[in-house]
Order: C-alpha cells, then structure tokens, then sequence
C-alpha cells in the first residue's frame, strides 16, 4: 500500500468539492467566493502539512506513486522521438526504451527506463526491471550515440535489474558491467536524471554520466529499504528505519556529491502536474548539455574520470583506533 | 624482507577455534581433514575437492615468488553516514579486523607470479562479507592506476557479497569509479584478468569482475548478479543445485575457464606469458 496515496485521498476529495462548488457557482451565478476561499486555503493548509516536510520513507512512497510521470511520458513529450528496438542479439526489452531524439534543440540519444501504469503494462514492461538483452541495447546506443557524437540523456526509473533465472543465464553482471564501461569511453556528453526510483546496480547502469539530475522526490539508493532492511535487521518491516539511515534522498545525494543538482516538485509531488514536471526536467536537461557542450570530447572523459575518481569517503592516514564507538 | 603487519596478523589474530583445533570438517562430505595438510592442499578438501574459502594472505602465498609490496594499505574505512543498525558500522569495522586479521575486504598490492611483475588485487570474505565500500574502490583505483604507470598486467580475485550497505550511495558509486579506472587501463592495451572466487555476487560481479579480458572461476564457485534467496522468492521456486556455480557459468558462456586451485598458479603463469611484451629472439 502506498502511503501517499492514501495519504493524499482527503486532499483530493476537498479539491473536487472545490471543483464541484465552482461549477455550481459558474452554473447558477451564484457567488460562492468566500465558501471556495474557505476550502482553497483549507486545500493548501493540508497539502502543505501532508507534503511541506516528508520523510525519506514516505518519499520513497512518492517515487513509486502509480500517477508519477514515468519514462514514457518523458519520452512522448520531447519535441521528436524515434524508438530504436532490440539488442541485436536476443531480444526487445520494453523496461528499457531508448531511440534517437531532439531535446531542447539538440539531436540526442535518448535511453529510458519505463515502468508501467497498470498492471497490463507493467507485466509488459517487467515493472521497470531491464533484463541483460535491455542493458545490452542500451550499450548499443550508447556506442551509437560517441561515434555520431550526439549527446546521451538517460532517465532512470526502475526498483532494479530483474532478477530472474533467465537474466543470470544471460548474464546480467556483464550487461550492466559493459553498460558501465562504455559509459566511462563515450565521447559526448552524457546527462543522466533519476526521474523515479533509482535503484540501485540496475539504476548505476545508466548513471555514470558528466551530469547528474534528481527530480527532487525521486529516490536513489545501494539497495530497496525493503531488502537493506531485510539483510541489516532481519526484518522487512524496519523498512522505513532502513530509508533514513541510507541517505537515498536528492538533498542527502546533494551533500554528497553524488549528484549536481535537483529539480523541484510541485508541492504534493510530480503527479500533482505531470505536464509542468516533465517540461521542467527536460529544461534542466538542456540546460546541463548547453554547458556541457563546450567541452571538447577528452575534456570531457578527463571530466567525467576525475569525477568519479574522488567518489568515495575514506581515512588515508592509517587506521583508525580499534575499538566500538 | 619485511612482511607486511596484515601479513602476519590473520596468525595472531585468528579466531580460536581455527588455532586451537588441529582438525576441519569438510562441509561437503563430513571428512576430518587435518589442519596443516589441509593449508598445504591451499585449503582443498583431499576427499571431495571441496575449495574452502581462502584467505588473502595464504592466496597471497600461494601465487607469489617471494615478497608482495602492498600499496593503498593505509587507506581505511570512516563512516560517512554515521551507519547503525543493530550495531554501529565503525563497531562492524572493528570486529571483522580482529576476527579476519585485515583491514579491509581487498588487499592490494605488486609482486612477481613465476618471475612475471604483475598487479595483484585480492578480495577476502570475512572481512564484512568482502562487500566493495569506498575503501576497496579506492585500493582498487590505485591499483589500477600504479599498473597502468608501470604497464603491469592486473590479477583480481573477487569474493563478495555486493555493494556495502552502510556506505549508501557512496558504495554504490564504486562500481562506476572502478569501472573508469577498468576502462583506461584496458584502453592504453594492458592485460587484466580476474578469478571469481566463492562467492561473487551482486555490486563486484556487475563491476569490475565482468569486465576483465579473461575471466576464471575456481571450482565450484557461487557467481551472479542477484543471491539465490532473492531470485527464490522472486520466482518462488527451488533453483537447482548447480545454478550459478562457476561449471554452470561456464556451459552459459560466460565466463572462459573453471580452474581448480591446484592448477591456477600454473594457469595465471601460462597467461601472463602469452601477454607479456614481446622479447626479441636472440
């Protein structure tokens, strides 16, 4: 059960009970501005106490909202987009979309991790888990993407990489191993945004990048809170604990360096409106490839190198005093 | 020549039951197999062949000629996160040094394997589940970055359970920062082979361990992306018994030899050979 969305059925039964006075108002010239006042004021109150300050757990619920704009609608809302298909080798995976595209002004290589809306579409699309021949695609494009030194944007979305038998048969570490590789050796610029759930080696997958975006409520984390809390405490439920103490938000990632910037979300979250969201993203994107197009291609892989080389925090003086805090 | 203190400490430092005893039970076939011919078969089970999980100093004996000059040892844990679950992380830390005798899941360093220099990087399970935090990203890079400057090929083992969770994203991100690190050395045409060892899973095998140019497995060997019990409740269903050993590794493609402890110092040697620079005939 996701505690948004129950969370948020009160606020949105009092927005339609401002919508159906308004209409009744519009309808019948009556004049029910102070009432619709009374209620709008009421509406902003709640959704300011509901979502104003959210804790990590409860913006985990935020990232899986089934209404979150997910990579599709990101897709469908570039100004062109061509879907190119399948590995090569094996297969199409639909949790990992990817084709040729104009963001912004710019032609670019667009990859997209893409859930599903209902459970139709999400057994079509795995849920948003890649499989190896999805990862493999992507390393395709990818190579595409240097050699016709058009820019990548990759969207991440997905609670992992799926975990299957016939994945580990395909070999799953060396799709998303190679998918890091090539990722290290493009020569174009690469801007990567974690748009839902980030998580984690199937997220990292598409993550290594010159520029990293997080829409402020999306989540990126080692592990699920779930399977982290599972492991650490022996017990599922300690989930919540298991979200504070990962640090998987966008601020937390800020501090850490491991991302650059965060794009805010309407108060209530992205699904608040979806249209507004997904323009302001791909304004962001194109802001981050305006900059990072100055760079000359090694500039760029001497960038990207020194940016992952300092990635760490670690003690180079020796050891530290043995012995329990 | 000095041995390194790591060297020494797991000696020191050992549980009691593994020095008190004289005797180790197989946990494959229930053989009493006796301690010092047991370290003298590398840790091989004389009755079943069952390879016993190996500590980094004794593989480090086993492969080398002489001496290991460990680099990036001073390198150590902090914890970014200030991590508590049931126990805080620094306190984690502390138990597994005392318990596996190292400082860290890899021990890293250059020596000579059958008169060949080579880089040599070394996974240990029983420090924290040989889980990859910014401490082995870090010695891993170094590695790579001293073997690239000296043209050394690079010998990895892994053994690990993933990413380190009470890291958070600062574990995570080590499979990126290993993975350039990987790229440019492999780019500027240098050798890079790595043995996965039992078990390798999750973060390292999604790393650095796919991406080597020859990839062997030691028998028997647990190797994959996701753990067994995750894929059992995902599909909820017995796996059979021999998925993602290295055997079954092999028959998928994935990896290009199985080698059985005996035979994988011989094994690297002929390796190294084949990619060592060209001597001109005299």
């Amino acid at each position: 059960m996701n505690v948004i969305v129950e969370r948020e059925k009160g606020l949105l039964e009092l927005e339609a009970r401002i919508a159906e006075l308004r209409s009744v108002a519009a309808a019948q010239s009556v004049d029910l501005h102070s009432e619709i006042g009374v209620l709008e004021a009421k509406a902003t109150q709640v959704a300011q106490e509901m979502f104003g300050a959210m804790t990590p757990w409860e913006r985990v619920h935020m990232a899986r909202h089934p209404r979150r704009p997910l990579g599709s609608d990101y897709l469908l809302a570039l100004d062109a987009f061509d879907e190119l298909h399948g590995d090569r080798h094996f297969g199409d995976d639909a949790a990992l979309v990817g084709g040729l595209a104009r963001l912004a002004g710019r032609n670019v290589v667009v990859l997209a991790q893409v859930k599903g809306r209902d459970t139709k579409q999400n057994i079509a699309r795995n849920f948003g888990m890649p499989a190896p021949h999805g990862y493999r695609k992507a390393k395709r494009l990818m190579e595409l993407a240097s050699r016709l030194g058009l820019p990548l944007v990759t969207l991440i979305d997905t609670p992992g990489a799926d975990p299957g038998i016939a994945s580990e048969e395909h070999n799953q570490s060396e799709a998303i191993a190679a998918c890091l590789t090539t990722l290290a050796g493009v020569k174009v610029p690469v801007v990567a945004t974690v748009i839902g759930e980030g998580g984690s080696g199937g997220a990292l997958a598409l993550g290594l990048a010159d520029y990293v975006i997080m829409l402020e409520h999306s989540v990126y984390s080692v592990a699920s809170p779930e399977g982290c809390a599972a492991i650490l405490w022996g017990d599922a439920a300690k989930a919540d604990e298991a979200a504070a103490r990962l640090r998987l938000t966008s601020d937390d990632l800020k501090k850490f360096g491991i991302i650059d910037e965060i794009v805010p979300e309407p108060l209530g979250g992205a699904h608040r409106d979806s249209t507004q969201t997904v323009a302001d993203v791909l304004a962001a994107i194109g802001g981050a490839l305006d900059t990072l197009a100055a760079h000359s291609p090694q500039e760029l892989l001497d960038a990207r190198y020194a940016k992952y080389r300092k990635m760490g925090a670690f003690l180079d003086t020796g050891l530290p005093t043995v012995g329990a805090r | 020549m000095p041995i390194p203190d790591w060297m020494r400490l797991p000696r020191a430092n050992a549980p009691q039951e593994r020095d008190a005893t004289l005797w180790e039970r197989c946990p494959k076939c229930s053989e009493m197999l006796y301690r010092k011919d047991l370290e003298q078969h590398l840790w091989v089970c004389s009755r079943c062949g069952h390879h016993f999980r190996m500590h980094a100093s004794d593989r480090v004996h086993m492969l080398l000629d002489g001496e290991f000059q460990e680099i990036a040892a001073q390198v150590a844990p902090s914890d970014p996160l200030h991590w508590t679950d049931k126990r805080t992380y620094p306190a984690k830390i502390a138990a597994d040094r005392i318990k596996s005798g190292l400082t860290e899941a890899i021990v890293v360093g250059t020596g000579t394997l059958a008169g060949q220099r080579l880089a040599l990087g070394i996974m240990d399970f029983s420090f924290r589940g040989g889980t990859m935090g910014s401490v082995v990203g870090e010695r891993l890079v170094r590695l790579f970055e001293h073997a690239l400057h000296h043209h050394f090929p690079v010998v990895l083992f892994t053994a690990s359970g993933g990413a380190r969770m009470e890291e958070g994203m600062l574990a995570l991100m080590q499979m990126a920062k290993s993975s350039a690190a990987v790229k440019r050395f492999t780019d500027a045409g240098n050798f890079y082979a790595v043995v996965l060892t039992d078990p390798t899973t999750g973060g390292v095998s999604a790393s650095f361990a796919f991406q080597a140019d020859v990839i062997i497995a030691e028998s028997k060997a647990s190797i994959g992306f996701a753990g067994r019990r995750v894929i059992e409740q995902t599909i909820r269903q017995r796996l059979p018994e021999n998925f993602q050993t290295a055997e079954f590794l092999l028959e998928k493609g994935q990896i290009d030899m199985v080698v059985s402890r005996h035979e994988l110092r011989d094994t690297l040697a002929r390796l190294l050979g084949y990619v060592a620079p060209a001597t001109v005939p005299a």
